[in-house]
Parts: structure tokens; C-alpha cells; sequence
């Protein structure tokens, strides 16, 4: 019998994201494995259009849960209807992000099946997905399979799977799945004010900063900060001032290490790193990091590291591809210019 | 208010963890409180001293795994319960998440159940989730700050971090809700705590105190754990008398390597 994949396109407030894309492409690869067709699944407001936009990244069909109730995520309702529509599927993909954690966590209770999250590779197994995902924040890799229940439930990486191109000359029926939500418990009363920058998860290039930023002699903080603490977190910032430059530059993020989180110089949402976020971004710059083993579970994985830290013998310098030893507040001034003179920006 | 955080004993951070025979080893390294469960206990603490009532850890491990537990207690926790039985050992998250929820309704009257983010060595996120969708409880996932929460009225509301920004969401208690670092700082255990902690006797819950006698069966398995290939970079050092000329090398370098 044929199998049948579903990836559930995973969007916010009607935007999908770009690792749904990277779902739906390695659901195809799967497919033609498993000889199987890819189903995409949206469940929304208004979100016919973007069934049909999945079917150019390679889905074979679409079919959206589409009520105006759906229009603002939450993971009770929405887990209702997705385990209606994929109760007799094969394999349930996902993109990996805060809202899909929870929602195929839900799924796989409701349809008693398993969950393999994070997964960075997949290859078939006696007709089943062993999927391949980093535990101890990437220092070990796991293989996970789910061998009798279905269906097989996957979050897939951000950025580990390749994001086809799209074919907007391909067409397939888009179906609707009619279900109304239930009561809702909670209520989204709103949102405070959006991250700014380049999501980590996703950046192409991420520009990190670590404790090293704020050790610049030369800069006086102003007379008005005399506590010493103070006085280094402004060094800090300023530091960071120039890692955020050269980040614009790249169109890149901007990351941090745990100590230079912990310092207070940079907020949370910015640490790279076993107790941060794990990247894989195609290029990463480490300035003032030493590259503790904290550090490096989060980002081992970029295609290619360039390092600058005054120390030459900094553990950060084994993993890296290009390195600089030298003063961070000189060379990423110097890199920041080159780049713009380059790209011509 | 009646709060249970569920709390996981893992290997410490800094530990170099490797395979030996198949197996993951963490050396001698200690065995601690999951480092993300702090948060969870600490955000517990503060509802407890701004509202009484007790705080419950629950921790679901092999026979005399009472590290996190005794550091849950040591922190300021009321109680602590192990919850153990062969029959549990090498669960995935779907038999997990049902252990825990018996043993949370074993508990009684609870307003709020605490995660952690996730476990700093399966590195999931998901059990808080499951285990909401098996009490039918809403899960508030994520939470950066408890905006407001009325025991009396049974509601509360959260800002939770998401990749876009902060959410605000309100709902009505019971829930389960797991924490971010961004919460709280968690406290350091007082030499109290630490003395009443280690004299404390943890009560064992087996599958029969909570009504789980049948052969609990793992969806999931993990065929194999390995170490990731060892990544062969040599590191190309650049150099320049100036960093106009050490940068620019840089960038010529990355486009000749296509990087940029």
C-alpha cells in the first residue's frame, strides 16, 4: 500500500515559515523512498493559499483545517484538528519551532504514537524513518525510530534539510478538512514588542560576541557610571555595538556565549549554546569567545567558523576554518568596512 | 496554592559526555538538578511565598536517583516523591508523560505543574506538553514572566518567548506551564536546605501506588547513540601588519571559498 506523508506547514498568523519549506522537501525525498505521496496540512484562517503555495516546494496535495477560530495559534485546538487529519497517516512531519514542540507532543498522545524532535537526518529502515537527532545539546547523536505505531511523528530541524526551490507550474488539489474547534481554554490577549534582528534559528550567518567585548581599555565609560560592574557592562555594549554592525552587514544575527549572557552584557534570547539556542548557520564569526564546550554544543555544526580571539591557543581556534588572533574591537572595525567595500553596501 | 514541579536528574553541563559500549558515559562527572528545572522549582518557590501552600517535586528515575530531588528540597521544595519501578525504566516521552500524569493526579488538588524548558541530556522539550494533553490541562509553554495569577478565581495570565516575540496569554488554572531562564535567577540552596534535604526521607511511588501495573510499551527506540564525526578543521590563521590589511585578506579568502 501506498504510504502516506503529511508535513504540517507551520506558520504565524498566516506567514509560513521558511523550515516548513525544508519539511516539505525532505518529505519529498522520503516520498520517493517510500514510494509515497506528500500531503501538505495547514490548519488557519485564510490559509488556502498557503496549502497552495506548499504544493510548489513539492507537496503532491494540500488540506487546511480553515476557521476563524484558528486564527491565532494555540496548541489545544490545534492538536484536535491535526490528530483528525492525520490519524491514519504514515509519517507526520514538522518543522521545529516553539509552536510545533508542543502541538506534535500533543498529536502523538492523542494517536499513541511516538516522537522523534530536533531530527537532522533521516534515512528508511525496514520501511520505517530512522531519524538521526543531537542529545547533550549535540555532543552525542541519537538514532530514533518508531518501529509499529503510526504514524511516525518528526520534527525536522531548522536549517538541516535543504529548502527546495520553488515550481510555481506544479498544481494538486487542495482539500478542506471541516472542523471546528472546540472550547478554547486560553486566549492570546497580545504580543510586547517583537525580538528585532535575524532569528537565530534561522540565520544564514550568525556574528557572536563572548566575554572578550568588554574588554576594551580605550573606551571611558561616562562620568555619571562609577559602580565597576556598570561601568564593564557599557564597555560590553558598546562591544556589541560593533559585533551588531558587522552583523548588518552579513544580513546576519547576532549571537552570544553564555558567559557574556550571564555578565548581563546581552539578553538571553541571543545565547548560543547548550543552555541557549543550538545553530547551524552556512557561516559563523566568534569574536572575544574562547570557545568553552558549553559554546561549542550550540554551534559545531556551522559550515564554517571564522574566529577571533586574542588568544591563539583559545579552544575556539581547533573548530574554526579561518582564525585571527588579534584585538576584536580593531579587526571587526576593519572586517565590518571590508565586507561593505566588497559587497558593496 | 498546590504545586508540583516535575524535576529530571541529569549529568552536569560541563561533563564531556561520551560512548562507551553503546552507552552514553559522563565520566565521573556529578549528577544534578537538570540545570533548566532550576528555573522551574524557583518560579514555584516565589508562587508558594507570595501565595502559600505547598510545593511538590516529583522526579521519575531509577532507585535512589535523589540527587535532584534532595537539591529541589534543599532549595526550599515541601516535599519531594520519587516516583520508580522496574517497570519504568527506559520509557520514551508517550509512557513518560503518563507516568507523570498519574503521579500528579496521585498528588490530588493541583493548581500548577512546572517543567523545566527541557532536560539537558534527551534535549526533547516535549513531556510538559504531553503530560498537559493527558490531564487535560492547557500548556503554557515557554513562559518568560507570570504576569498576574488569582488562585481564587483560578486564572492566570503569561508572556511566553516565542522565535517572535513575547505572547501574552491568559487561561484558567490547573495548567501546566514549563519556564525559561529568562524568569527568575534561581536561588542558591541555604545551608538549612541542605541539612533538612539530606536527613529527608524521599517516599518511593512504584507503578502500584499510582495505578500503572500493566507492561508499559516505548513507541519509540533508539537503535544506536554515537558520537558526532570528529570535525577535521585546520585552522588557516590569517595575518597582516594591520587589521585594514588582515580584514581584507579575510573577505578575499571567504569569497575565494565561496563562504560570502
Amino acid at each position: 500500500m501506498t504510504q502516506n506523508i503529511l508535513v504540517y506547514i507551520d506558520h504565524f498568523q498566516g506567514s509560513p515559515s521558511s523550515a516548513s519549506w525544508e519539511a516539505v522537501g525532505a518529505a519529498k525525498t522520503l516520498a520517493g523512498e517510500l514510494g509515497a505521496s506528500v500531503t501538505a496540512i495547514v490548519v488557519g484562517a485564510g490559509v488556502e493559499a498557503i496549502a497552495k503555495e506548499a504544493i510548489t516546494y513539492g507537496a503532491d496535495s494540500g488540506v487546511v483545517a480553515d476557521h476563524a477560530e484558528f486564527a491565532e495559534f494555540r496548541p489545544e485546538p490545534y492538536a484536535d484538528a491535526l490528530s483528525k487529519i492525520a490519524a491514519e497517516a504514515d509519517v507526520l512531519l514538522f518543522p521545529t519551532s516553539g509552536r510545533t514542540r508542543e502541538l506534535a507532543a500533543m498529536v502523538a498522545v492523542d494517536l499513541d504514537t511516538g516522537i522523534s524532535p530536533d531530527v537532522v537526518a533521516m534515512e528508511i529502515d525496514g520501511g520505517a524513518v530512522l531519524s538521526t537527532r543531537p542529545i547533550y545539546a549535540g555532543k552525542l547523536l541519537s538514532k530514533v525510530i518508531t518501529r509499529e505505531k503510526r504514524p511516525q511523528i518528526l520534527t525536522l530541524r531548522s536549517r538541516a534539510f535543504p529548502k527546495p526551490d520553488p515550481d510555481d507550474s506544479r498544481s494538486g488539489d487542495v482539500s478542506s478538512a471541516d472542523i471546528a474547534p472546540g472550547e478554547i481554554l486560553t486566549k492570546v490577549d497580545g504580543y510586547s514588542e517583537a525580538e528585532t534582528g535575524v532569528s537565530l534559528s534561522d540565520a544564514a550567518v550568525i556574528v557572536s560576541g563572548g566575554r572578550g567585548v568588554s574588554n576594551n581599555p580605550s573606551l571611558t565609560p561616562p562620568d555619571d557610571i562609577t559602580d565597576e560592574k556598570e561601568q564593564e557592562v557599557w564597555r560590553a555594549q558598546a562591544g556589541f555595538k560593533l559585533i551588531g554592525e558587522l552583523a548588518e552587514t552579513l544580513n546576519a544575527a547576532v549571537g552570544a556565549s553564555r558567559a557574556a549572557v550571564d555578565a548581563g552584557y546581552i539578553p538571553y534570547v541571543n545565547q548560543v549554546g547548550q543552555t541557549g539556542k543550538v545553530v547551524s548557520p552556512d557561516l559563523y564569526i566568534a569574536a572575544g569567545i574562547s570557545g568553552a564546550i558549553q559554546h561549542l554544543a550550540g554551534m559545531r555544526t556551522a559550515k564554517t567558523i571564522v574566529a577571533i580571539n586574542k588568544d591563539g591557543e583559545a579552544p575556539i581556534f581547533k573548530l574554526a576554518r579561518f582564525g585571527i588572533v588579534g584585538d576584536l574591537f580593531e579587526i571587526v572595525p576593519a572586517l565590518t568596512q571590508a565586507l561593505r567595500e566588497k559587497l558593496d553596501k | 496554592m498546590n504545586i508540583v514541579v516535575c524535576v529530571k536528574q541529569t549529568p552536569d553541563t560541563a561533563a564531556t559526555v561520551t560512548v562507551e559500549d553503546g552507552k552514553v558515559s559522563w565520566g565521573d562527572a556529578p549528577l544534578v538538578l537538570n540545570p533548566w528545572d532550576e528555573f522551574a522549582v524557583e518560579e514555584a518557590l516565589r508562587l508558594k511565598e507570595a501565595h502559600g501552600g505547598e510545593v511538590t517535586a516529583i522526579s521519575l528515575g531509577s532507585e535512589g536517583a535523589t540527587e535532584a530531588l534532595k537539591q529541589a528540597l534543599a532549595m526550599g521544595c515541601d516535599k519531594a516523591i520519587l516516583v520508580s519501578d522496574p517497570n519504568f525504566s527506559g520509557l520514551d516521552s508517550l509512557q513518560v508523560s503518563r507516568v507523570l500524569a498519574e503521579a500528579v493526579k496521585k498528588v490530588g488538588e493541583v493548581d500548577l505543574l512546572f517543567f523545566g524548558r527541557a532536560s539537558v541530556d534527551s534535549d526533547t522539550g516535549i513531556t510538559g506538553s504531553q503530560v498537559a494533553r493527558r490531564l487535560g490541562w492547557p500548556a503554557l509553554t515557554l513562559v518568560a514572566a507570570i504576569k498576574a495569577i488569582d488562585p481564587g478565581a483560578k486564572t492566570i495570565s503569561v508572556e511566553r518567548m516565542l522565535e517572535e516575540g513575547r505572547q501574552l496569554v491568559s487561561g484558567p488554572i490547573p495548567a501546566v506551564m514549563s519556564v525559561v531562564k529568562e524568569i527568575n535567577e534561581p536561588r542558591y540552596p541555604s545551608f538549612m536546605g541542605i541539612r533538612k534535604a539530606s536527613k529527608a526521607e524521599i517516599p518511593v511511588w512504584s507503578g502500584g501506588d499510582i495505578g500503572l501495573t500493566e507492561t508499559l510499551e516505548s513507541a519509540v527506540t533508539w537503535p544506536e547513540v554515537f558520537a558526532p564525526p570528529k570535525i577535521e578543521t585546520q585552522c588557516e590563521f590569517v595575518e597582516g601588519d594591520t587589521p585594514v590589511e588582515i580584514a581584507t585578506k579575510l573577505v578575499d579568502r571567504l569569497v575565494e571559498e565561496k563562504v560570502i
